[in-house]
């Protein structure tokens, strides 16, 4: 059985002057143990999904419609109180900004301590020493001495390593990383990406890894879905979404990467920009940007359809669906 | 050839103290924070010189120091065989002013939200009093803005209503009203999505060719750095560590930090591929190691690079600062 399920799910904003769409019909699963990179550009609503599935949602955004399902149960309708033994003991959270993250008037040792003890039955003791533990997995040196430090004493990639044992402290079995290595440089972002991927697997926890560089997502995720003005264009194995993309928009993404391992004269770039949330156009979300839009993309909304071995939301690939035996 | 900007030296240090009393009654001493501690390069007329390196490491120190917004501590900048600092405090300064200008990382702070976008352009071309009546002036804001790929109408928005890869074409339409020969790009593109970032580029690109630009391309992207550069310096806490031609620098990076670099970028063709990311951090600038700053990072350190520090040396066609390499052994 997957571990998250979401089926359906539409976010709104309630507005003066209307509602906006920011997440429209999103339905994906994450199993036990994978992880699942979700990509896309800015306010295409990656953080959305993920602040949806932690109840983290900023009023006035709110669920509409669909479900989230962890272990088959339903979360999604689940206040304040009942989602926050949720949180942290069954999802982990890791944020962008490892300052903001940390409260920045306790040692990181208090947090750890407190943390644990919310959600394990453990002693004052019991509770540090696991701390210590945690501390030493994610690669911080001395951990003996560092739990009584302050955030303000570690650098930008330290404080993102605590933030990760503060994500697993309760052995969550999902967590939710949203652009956890965005604000760190190349040097360190190597080090926590490697760091997540072998911890996540040590602790068996599945990664919703949500972030906008391709690479990180090729190098660590086993699945991706690809995220534009609030759907889902594409979703697949990470190997074929980026060599073999279905949808134009992937494709699109991939030629405007600039390539470390070529000289290229020119970067492929996709004209126009990913319109605003009051002015989605008709159709295809994507149809003024794509160089293979049709009449049907002007008029009708794909839904995703079998393309290849991934699945993506083009009419292009509508055929190729009507030829496989259902 | 003689290249048109020339920096030999360059250093800049902050005064980074404990107050007065403070220094007094606790007995602490000045402490410099040497941002760029010496740092020499030259680019000739149309061509592109990258600077890369992590945050801290003294980038956008340099890049200031070009433009003037910094007065160099040591070390001098000639641009077009001028001592640059010493003319802008001189009444041609302004017109030096005008022919080196500077695109900043975030378009969302550079563009006054509460001026047109228009005025926005016009600005400089007022400043530096290159049209006289109102017409022209409309005629060249409305030039300016089609040559970036903008409508002559959008000079009557505001910021807020552009895209940040619009906005960023706002920033390169007032950076060319004065005819610049030289721009200097600090980040331009690291706050846009890559879908947006390459339409920047691509437009970069095109307007050097066109207009002969010189610029100074600052960045912590490897591969966009391949992309738009023909020299690449790599910076580590304030110095060069390796200065060499695009081809030269990513065909065979000789620095171990340059390598180091390269290897921590993930790459899309290697899907699951695990990697051993080197370990450690930039040393704290204000109390950096003795000999090659880079010691405690480096496989290849030995006793010298823990007690003094390279120089920055010619070794077969590029620059660089490193004994490993200059004594051979890698």
């Amino acid at each position: 059985m997957s571990l998250l399920q979401v089926k359906n799910l539409v976010v709104e904003f309630p507005h003066r002057r209307g509602t906006l769409r920011a997440l429209d019909d999103i339905s994906f699963d994450i199993a036990p143990g994978e992880i699942l990179g979700v990509v896309g550009e800015s306010g295409a609503g990656k953080s959305i999904t993920g602040a949806a599935i932690i109840g983290l949602l900023e009023p006035p955004g709110r669920i509409a419609g669909g479900q989230i399902l962890l272990e088959g149960e339903r979360i999604d309708q689940y206040g304040f109180e009942q989602m926050r033994h949720i949180r942290g003991k069954r999802i982990g959270a890791i944020f962008q900004d490892p300052l903001t993250s940390l409260n920045p008037l306790h040692t990181i040792g208090h947090q750890l301590i407190e943390t644990i003890r919310t959600h394990l039955p453990l002693s004052e003791n019991a509770a540090r020493e696991r701390a210590i533990s945690l501390l030493k997995d994610t690669g911080i040196p001395a951990p003996e001495q560092r739990i009584d430090h302050y955030p303000h004493q570690f650098s930008g990639g330290m404080r993102q390593r605590v933030v990760i044992a503060l994500a697993l402290a309760a052995e969550p079995k999902l967590i939710v990383a949203d652009e956890p290595t965005t604000a760190l440089d190349v040097s360190i972002q190597a080090q926590i990406i490697t760091l997540l991927k072998g911890i996540c697997h040590q602790h068996q926890a599945a990664v919703m890894l949500i972030t906008h560089d391709m690479g990180v997502i090729a190098e660590t995720c086993d699945r991706v879905a690809v995220l534009y003005a609030g759907r889902i264009v594409e979703i697949g194995p990470v190997h074929e979404l980026i060599n073999r993309p279905a949808h134009p928009y992937t494709a699109g993404l991939m030629a405007a990467i600039p390539d470390i391992s070529q000289d290229r004269e020119r970067l492929n770039q996709i004209d126009g920009a990913m319109p605003r949330l009051n002015a989605i156009p008709v159709g295809c979300a994507y149809n003024p940007r794509c160089p293979q839009a049709f009449d049907k993309c002007r008029s009708q909304r794909p839904e995703l359809m079998p393309a290849g071995r991934t699945r993506a939301a083009c009419w292009l690939h509508e055929t190729e669906t009507q030829q496989v035996p259902a | 050839m003689t290249a048109l900007v020339q920096a030999n030296d360059l250093a800049m240090s902050f005064d980074v103290s404990a107050p007065w009393l403070n220094r007094v009654l606790e007995r602490k001493p000045r402490t410099l924070l040497h941002a760029v501690d010496g740092v020499s390069f030259e680019i000739e007329k149309g061509k592109t010189l990258a600077l890369v390196g992590e945050s801290g490491c003294g980038k956008s120190t340099v890049a200031r120091l070009l433009v003037g917004l910094y007065e160099p501590s040591r070390g001098n900048l000639q641009f077009d065989g001028l001592d640059a600092h010493a003319v802008f405090k001189t009444r041609q300064g302004l017109q030096l002013r005008s022919r080196i200008q500077m695109i900043f990382q975030d378009p969302y702070a550079s563009l006054n939200p509460r001026w047109l976008v228009q005025d926005i352009v016009a600005e400089p071309l007022i400043e530096h009093g290159l049209v006289h009546t109102p017409a022209t002036l409309k005629e060249r804001v409305g030039e300016l803005l089609t040559a970036v790929g903008l409508s002559v109408f959008d000079g009557a928005k505001y910021p807020h209503q552009f895209s940040g890869g619009q906005r960023q074409r706002i920033s390169i339409a007032r950076a060319l009203a004065t005819h610049p020969e030289f721009l200097v790009c600090d980040e331009p593109t690291s706050a846009l999505d890559v879908s947006v970032q390459a339409q920047v580029l691509n437009l970069m690109k095109d307007l050097q060719r066109k207009l002969g630009l010189t610029y100074l391309f600052i960045s912590h992207n490897l591969a966009v750095v391949r992309h738009v550069s023909d020299q690449v310096g790599v910076m580590y806490l304030g110095r060069l560590v390796e200065l060499a031609d695009k081809q030269a620098l990513f065909a065979n990076p000789r620095h171990p930090y340059t390598r180091m670099l390269l290897d921590a970028i993930p790459k899309m063709t290697d899907t699951g591929r695990a990697r051993t990311p080197v370990q450690g951090e930039v040393p704290n600038p204000l109390n950096p190691p003795a000999g090659c700053a880079f010691n405690p990072r480096c496989p290849h350190a030995n006793e010298r690079c823990r007690n003094e520090r390279p120089l920055l040396l010619t070794i077969s066609g590029i620059r660089i600062a490193c004994h490993a390499v200059q004594e051979g052994r890698i």
